[in-house]
């Protein structure tokens, strides 16, 4: 999954919604399409666990066979985590997610300095480059924390570093591979094989542990916090809110009296836990790749 | 036969016997995010299936040679993938071209081919089953042989080799690949793989008698399958054949191709590979009929497929519903050489567009002749659903081209059928054409521009609109074997560029049509390379391995194909030999000639291909000869030779809609009806 874009796992997710016959609202018009929607998809190369979609329903059904349905028509590598009734509780707030990335062939020593450089700098400037031409953004100001994660490192096999960061929703996105850029600049860290990049969690940003930079604690209370909605500042926001509102508005005409619906949900596309992340993977015990690792490009429908 | 001169040219190259098989995952891994659309290589498509290696006897190494998004919903290869699969005891797996990025990468960390589904290395496979739907997929044959480190010649292999099978429309004359495959398949490949199956099986279980060698021999007599090396192929002085003469005791004089007669019974792909990467047909397609007797004399598909089988509207019902249910595809194609051909497509139509009313489910007919039924057929498909636009093909621009080639359709029936269509609510057509077609003149082209000015009129008479559109797409004729047009000499691409030239400007000359019509064409001189690989012999195996090792790739995409390379590297293989490129392409031949594929039986009587080559160019009009499905036999040879007949219905069944079996859902609109769709159809 590592591999699949945010259009793959799109295709993928309405075909499952298909599969599962789930009662998904369609937009109106010459062609239909199912209203599903996506905040904030993993960027290019990153595996994922936290991932979240909506989906607006036109009957009302228990969030838990909307799990169980949807998560056994989906390929494998995509998992259905939790469902949750949009009628009933809010939606999670996601203002920052937590990254583990694998550095093969850079010695922890290494990326220990390098990591310190980083956050001793006010600043760290990079360039990436988008479909609309280069855009540079300062990838210091989204990290929240980074460390070395000295217990998976040393866990894992020789020969790589393992870095965990907390990074700050924000516009334009920082991504870990802009971090991982930065890096490379300051301190020519330099993996010998690209980076294996997977995204932990999603969740509200506990202000404290912002406050005071300290990275880990900030990690674990993201990943422990229930998952809760914050739509991220700019235009798609705007897009995706009307989204929302136009899928309840939908449920309500087409329903005629039954609750509309809408679940969210949490599709983690990790490697593997972890705390058994290596350097070399190894295929499974299926003989396969495992398909758990996603994204290429990144673009919201 | 131990000692003979095969048994020792295979004993030299014996490989290690016990190399345990592993993913090579580990090794590609690293390098997919270096490369675009890493995800074709991932695999885990949904309905894929990955067997233990050990428990298995007889594996299979499925192969399209094209690209991924192509080859992925290639009907043939899902199909004879799901055949094999079902069997206790046999694994099949798929492998597709990689593109030039990974293939570099691959060969700088010794990374071989691949399949997707375990990524296992294709050389430890038992067989390689390659399908060619065209020609141009040779180059990447090779491609793929070399990165299996599988010797590129098949009289190099050795034991530990597959053996390398060509399947598809392409292996009716495998002669110019006959030096890299060890056997083709001509036919369909449903029963064809499982006899070859039993054969390998009990070959292996017997100790391999007689070794790779050994086992071709079985092959060649007992499954059906042509092995160019027992065959020698010999020439005259002025290039053409001599003769081509069995080497071996017990091996058929004349191939014939395989023919499954009950489609009802191979109801595949039951469940069709869904992937995550993008792909070029992104829907659920339903062969409804196999076989075509339309009798369109350029057609190499509608003669080689003879006779027509139907599938019944039953079992076109229970495949859909089966179909739609495993996949979650939104549209459903009813494939097949011409579909509103089928005995009961109207009931067809009808009873899937109830069924499938209100649930957003697309079904389209993708292959439709020019006739105003096919427009109310389109209708009732999409009466749910998104209309994608209309595609007819006339194929010729005149009246009289349209006779020679037999394409039974006046200009009149194609501007009725398309004001039909535009009045129907239609703003757009896609009117196909070839070029280069026998006996064509200038003047048959620039009639293409009349005629396309005709349907625009048509089109805004119809509807009183201005804003209707048709496009008009141009592709290069090749003549192909097996054909009535076998015998013809391939137009050069000079004039076919001319022409196309000439037919644009004439197109572009009236104002008041030129932005209603768009123009579409290839210029001529992939056609002449196709033209080069159709009809080539074994002489030509010299030009694709020049082009291959000068770094000819995926010759069937515009960005990498490069006529300059097939004509240099043409002209210096061939440079010994009294033949040359134009010698294979635009040159006649005669009724006496040997062709390189006669002694390959597609089940067409050579006799009654040339009377229809003489009846097509006959200097006083050509004769055209009607569908024997409606009218008295033609005596094409097919049905005695194939002991099949015509299949078809019609039955007098309908599709009765399906139940609604979940209860939960109450009162009208789209919910429950797809609720029932998954419930009824067995969603997992």
């Amino acid at each position: 999954m590592r591999f699949a874009s945010h259009r793959d796992i799109a295709r993928a997710v309405e075909r499952g919604v298909r599969r599962a016959g789930l009662p998904v609202a369609h937009s109106a018009g010459f062609s239909p399409h199912p209203k599903i929607s996506y905040s904030g998809g993993a960027p290019t190369g990153a595996a994922s666990e936290a991932e979240f979609l909506e989906i607006s329903l036109t009957a009302e059904l228990d969030p838990d066979v909307v799990r169980d349905r949807l998560g056994s028509s989906l390929p494998e590598g995509i998992d259905v985590i939790e469902v949750a009734d949009l009628a009933a509780q809010a939606a999670p707030r996601l203002e920052a997610s937590e990254w583990q990335v694998v550095l093969p062939g850079v010695a922890p020593d290494d990326a220990i300095g390098a990591v310190e450089a980083f956050l001793a700098a006010e600043h760290a400037d990079v360039e990436r480059l988008t479909s609309k031409g280069v855009r540079r953004l300062d990838a210091r100001a989204g990290v929240v924390s980074l460390e070395v994660d000295r217990r998976a490192t040393a866990e894992a096999p020789t020969g790589c570093a393992i870095l965990r960061m907390v990074v700050r929703h924000m516009a334009p996105a920082v991504r870990p591979e802009d971090i991982l850029v930065a890096l490379r600049h300051m301190s020519a860290l330099e993996p010998a094989s690209p980076p294996l990049v997977t995204r932990l969690a999603q969740g509200p940003l506990c202000t404290d542990a912002a406050a005071a930079s300290a990275g880990f604690h900030g990690a674990a209370a993201l990943g422990a916090a229930t998952m809760a909605e914050a739509p991220r500042p700019g235009r798609r926001d705007a897009e995706q809110g009307q989204v929302m509102e136009t899928c309840l508005v939908a449920g309500d005409a087409t329903t005629a009296g039954t609750a509309p619906a809408s679940a969210y949900e949490q599709l983690p596309r990790g490697a593997e836990r972890p705390g058994e992340a290596g350097c070399a993977r190894e295929p499974d015990e299926r003989d396969r790749p495992n398909a758990r690792d996603r994204a290429t490009e990144q673009r919201v429908s | 036969m131990p000692g003979g001169p095969a048994a020792a040219v295979t004993a030299r190259r014996r490989y290690p016997v016990t190399v345990p098989v592993q993913s090579v995952y580990p090794l590609l891994e690293p390098l997919l995010p270096l490369v675009r659309k890493p995800i074709q290589y991932a695999g885990g498509e949904l309905n894929s299936v990955v067997k233990d290696w050990d428990s298995c006897d007889v594996r299979w190494a499925l192969m399209y040679p094209d690209a991924y998004e192509v080859g992925l919903p290639n009907q043939g290869l899902q199909i004879l993938y799901e055949v094999l699969n079902e069997q206790d005891g046999v694994l099949a797996e798929r492998t597709y071209s990689v593109w030039q990025d990974l293939e570099v990468l691959m060969r700088e960390h010794s990374v071989p081919q691949f399949t997707v589904d375990s990524h296992r290395p294709v050389r430890a496979f038992d067989l390689l089953g390659v399908s060619f739907a065209t020609e141009l997929g040779y180059t990447n044959l090779l491609t793929a042989l070399d990165l299996a480190r599988i010797p590129l010649a098949a009289a190099d292999r050795g034991e530990e080799d597959p053996i390398v099978l060509a399947g598809g429309h392409a292996a009716f004359n495998p002669e110019p690949i006959a030096e890299f495959i060890d056997g083709a398949v001509l036919g369909d490949g449903e029963e064809a793989v499982l006899a070859i199956t039993r054969l390998v099986r009990t070959w292996k279980a017997a100790g391999r008698p007689g070794g790779r060698d050994g086992l071709l021999l079985r092959l060649a007599v007992r499954g059906g399958v042509y092995i160019p090396r027992f065959y020698d192929v010999s020439y005259r002085p002025d290039g053409t054949i001599s003769a081509v003469v069995p080497n071996r005791p017990g091996v058929p004089r004349s191939v014939a191709k395989h023919t499954v007669t009950d489609l009802d019974s191979w109801q595949y792909p039951a469940k069709p590979l869904v992937p995550l990467a993008e792909t070029v047909h992104e829907r659920f397609s339903v062969e409804i009929f196999r076989g075509c007797t339309r009798g369109c004399r350029f057609c190499q598909a509608g003669m080689i497929t003879r006779p027509v089988r139907e599938r019944s509207i039953t079992a076109i019902g229970s495949m859909v519903e089966a179909g739609l249910a495993a996949s979650g595809f939104s549209e459903v194609g009813l494939l097949s050489l011409s579909s509103a051909d089928h005995s009961e497509i109207n009931e067809v139509a009808i009873d899937l567009a109830d069924r499938y009313e209100g649930t957003n489910t697309g079904l389209s007919l993708p292959s439709t002749r020019v006739d105003a039924f096919n427009v109310t057929l389109a209708n009732e498909l999409s009466r749910n659903g998104r209309r994608s636009g209309l595609t007819f093909a006339p194929e010729g621009g005149s009246d009289r081209i349209r006779k020679v080639i037999n394409k039974m359709v006046t200009e009149d029936d194609l501007i009725k059928t398309v004001s039909t269509a535009y009045a129907s609510g239609w703003r757009q057509v896609k009117l196909y054409f070839m070029c280069g077609l026998p006996t064509e003149t200038d003047e048959d082209v620039l009639a293409i521009a009349a005629l396309a000015q005709r349907v625009i009129q048509a089109g805004r008479a119809a509807t009183g609109r201005n804003d209707i559109r048709c496009t008009v797409s141009i592709g290069g004729f090749v003549p192909k074997p097996h054909t009535p047009f076998q015998w013809a000499a391939q137009c050069d691409h000079e004039t076919v560029d001319a022409r196309l030239k000439a037919l644009g400007a004439a197109m572009r000359a009236d104002r008041r049509y030129g932005k209603a019509i768009g123009f579409r064409y290839h210029d001529g001189k992939p056609s002449i390379v196709e033209g080069l690989l159709s009809r080539g012999d074994r002489r030509v195996a010299k030009v694709i391995r020049a082009v291959w090792q000068d770094g000819g790739r995926f010759d069937g995409w515009s960005e990498s194909f490069s006529f300059e390379r097939w004509e240099r590297c043409a002209s210096a293989a061939l440079a010994t030999e009294p033949v040359d490129l134009a010698w294979y392409t635009t040159r006649e031949r005669g009724y006496d000639e040997i062709l390189p594929w006669d002694h390959l039986d597609a089940g067409l009587e050579r006799d009654w291909l040339w009377q229809d080559w003489l009846a097509a160019t006959d200097a006083s009009g050509a004769a055209e000869v009607d569908d024997c499905r409606w009218t008295p036999c033609f005596e094409c040879g097919v049905c005695p030779a194939m002991g099949t007949e015509i299949e078809a219905g019609p039955t007098g069944k309908r599709l009765l809609p399906l139940s609604v079996v979940d209860g939960r859902s109450s009162g009208a609109g789209q919910a429950p009806a797809i609720q029932s769709l998954a419930m009824t159809g067995g969603a997992g």
